[in-house]
């Protein structure tokens, strides 16, 4: 099969409310990092996806608003409702198919602008279940305490996570919640939804994130060393939430294997080096690490306590400050890969990790994760 | 990126999306509901193939991709597969309901798989997973989800 690489990304600050900008003003920014860090003009792109949804924007075919900040006139650009992995997904499709040979990816959405509860409650099936009020973080809330009460999971290992995480992003000057937060702060701030305290759960955020991905035949013309994309698999499980078991991922485990597999990965806990994964709520980072086989089942919150996580353990993760630190929703699976492309490049400055050949890149779309997305991601080819 | 709109006062348009919307309910929901609001009996399809029981009911066996062309009737008891209690007044929380609100997800006996409802007549602390709970149903039906009000602990006799 023909190879793609990631040549070039870019990312706004991650704010809690952009005020001062509109989606495609976001777009602008986030478009020309991308390109000059890949050393490109919006010539050298040969179609564009944008990833975003009618629903946080307040409009329909929303894509369409962010065309022309995204260089895209005259060009053939299409849209991906769903995480910015997705996007990535469709735009390397694109990039292999034989008709183009860069593609332009982008996400964005700001949460700021409208009220996140009422536009996650209406994920829910309209006739069997919105009318119940539940939304994202009581959903979540829901499969936090089934994780927990599956594995044993403490809200103390829980609060681990929102420790490392904010202070990852103190090292990451992109990040909109760099703090130094103890466990005790986590237990101790609000409860939101049981089992979740306010600081088990990611803020409300505006950003926008640009990649820019190449078939092999034209990936090292630019000025970036190409990030290849070695492997890649997204898979959903069923929509209504009693239909799953909510404590596993089993959507997850079968797209890392797929991905795995297609990178030749055969123990990935030893192989991946640095993984940038979707932490909206704590529970989920230890929850995911575990069905994607990066934690032995049940173990992801004693081996989190050991520092096995951190910048400087075993296994980075969120080394970004993750989406806990700042969660533009949509935007967030293309800020973990422009992370993961930084780290395998060297040049993620204050969040570098020692040892970055290989990353793994992981979005979820859907409540409590219905469908998951992941890269392997790679220096070599 | 320039600083040409240093010291412009950000200005915000406030509005909002309202469009009045209906969701036909398609035959599966309408006879779901309609056997609720006027018998008072939760009942759900079933796939022949697989021999299990879909609650809330849906046309196709989400496993195997064939017609579910049974119907049966399940219990009003079941047990409580996992839940949570929201402390905070979330927007999307209907303004009929003041928190602490506690929903589960109920797994009724006779279903394969289980619903999402609220949990009353109960407080919140005395929630546990795998306790028994048994169906309310409202005064007034109307053929929709709160046709049932919320589930209540099984009292044990
Ligand atoms: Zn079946």
């Amino acid at each position: 099969m023909d190879r793609a690489a990631i040549i070039g990304v870019g990312t706004t600050k991650i704010e809690k409310s952009k005020v001062g900008e509109t989606f495609a003003d976001m777009a602008w920014e986030a478009v020309n990092k991308a390109l000059s860090d890949a050393g490109m003009t919006i010539d050298d792109i040969d179609n564009v996806v944008t990833t975003s949804s009618d629903f946080w924007d307040g409009r329909t075919i929303s894509c369409m608003a962010v065309g022309d900040a995204s260089g895209a006139a005259h060009k053939n650009v299409s849209c991906v409702e769903g995480d910015g992995t997705y996007g990535a997904f469709y735009g390397m499709t694109r990039s292999l198919s034989g008709s183009y040979k860069t593609t332009l990816v982008t996400g964005h959405s700001k949460g700021s602008q409208s009220v996140s509860s009422l536009i996650t409650n209406s994920s829910f099936d309209p006739i069997y279940e919105r009318a119940l009020g539940m939304d994202m973080v009581t959903a979540c809330a829901m499969q936090a305490r089934s994780y927990m009460h599956r594995t044993k999971t403490t809200p103390e290992q829980l609060a681990g996570v929102s420790v490392k995480n904010h202070g990852n992003a103190l090292k990451n000057p992109l990040a909109q919640l760099p703090m130094k937060i103890t466990i005790k702060d986590v237990l101790e701030s609000e409860m939101i939804a049981d089992p979740l305290h306010k600081l088990d759960c990611s803020p409300v955020s505006d950003g926008c994130a640009a990649v820019i991905i190449a078939h092999e035949s034209v990936a090292a013309n630019f000025k970036q060393k190409p990030v290849w994309i070695k492997g890649v698999s997204f898979c959903a499980d069923s929509f209504f939430f009693g239909d799953r078991d909510l404590s596993r991922a089993k959507a997850l485990t079968e797209a890392a294997k797929k991905a795995y597999e297609m990178a030749g990965i055969k123990d990935p806990k030893k192989e991946i080096d640095v993984v940038e994964l979707y932490d909206a709520f704590t529970y989920q980072e230890l929850m995911w690490l575990e069905e994607m086989g990066l934690a032995d089942d049940a173990m992801a919150g004693k081996l989190l306590e050991k520092g096995e996580f951190n910048m400087d353990g075993r296994l980075p993760v969120n080394a970004s400050g993750g989406l806990l630190s700042g969660h533009p929703v949509i935007a967030a699976g293309l800020y973990s890969m422009a992370a993961v492309v930084r780290q395998i490049r060297g040049d993620a400055g204050g969040f570098q990790v020692k040892k970055a050949k290989t990353g793994l890149v992981h979005g979820v779309n859907g409540l409590g994760g219905q469908s998951h997305c992941v890269f392997i991601l790679d220096k070599d080819k | 990126m320039t600083d040409q709109f240093q010291g412009i006062e950000p200005m915000v348009y406030k509005s909002k999306i309202n469009v009045p919307y209906s969701w036909w309910a398609g035959d599966t929901a309408s006879k779901f509901y309609l056997t609720l609001r006027d018998e008072k009996k939760i009942t759900a399809t079933k796939c022949v193939a697989c021999n299990k029981v879909f609650l809330p009911p849906r046309k196709v066996c989400p496993s195997c991709f064939t017609e579910n062309t049974q119907w049966v009737n399940v219990s009003d008891e079941g047990t409580l597969i996992t839940f949570t209690i929201a402390r905070r007044q979330f927007a999307a929380i209907p303004s009929d309901r003041k928190v602490p609100v506690i929903w589960g997800l109920i797994k009724l006996d006779g279903a394969d798989t289980a619903m999402l409802h609220y949990l009353d007549e109960i407080k919140p602390e005395s929630v546990t997973i795998g306790m028994r709970v048994k169906a309310v149903f409202s005064e007034g039906r109307k053929g929709n989800i709160r046709d049932i009000s919320h589930f209540k602990p099984v009292s044990r006799v």
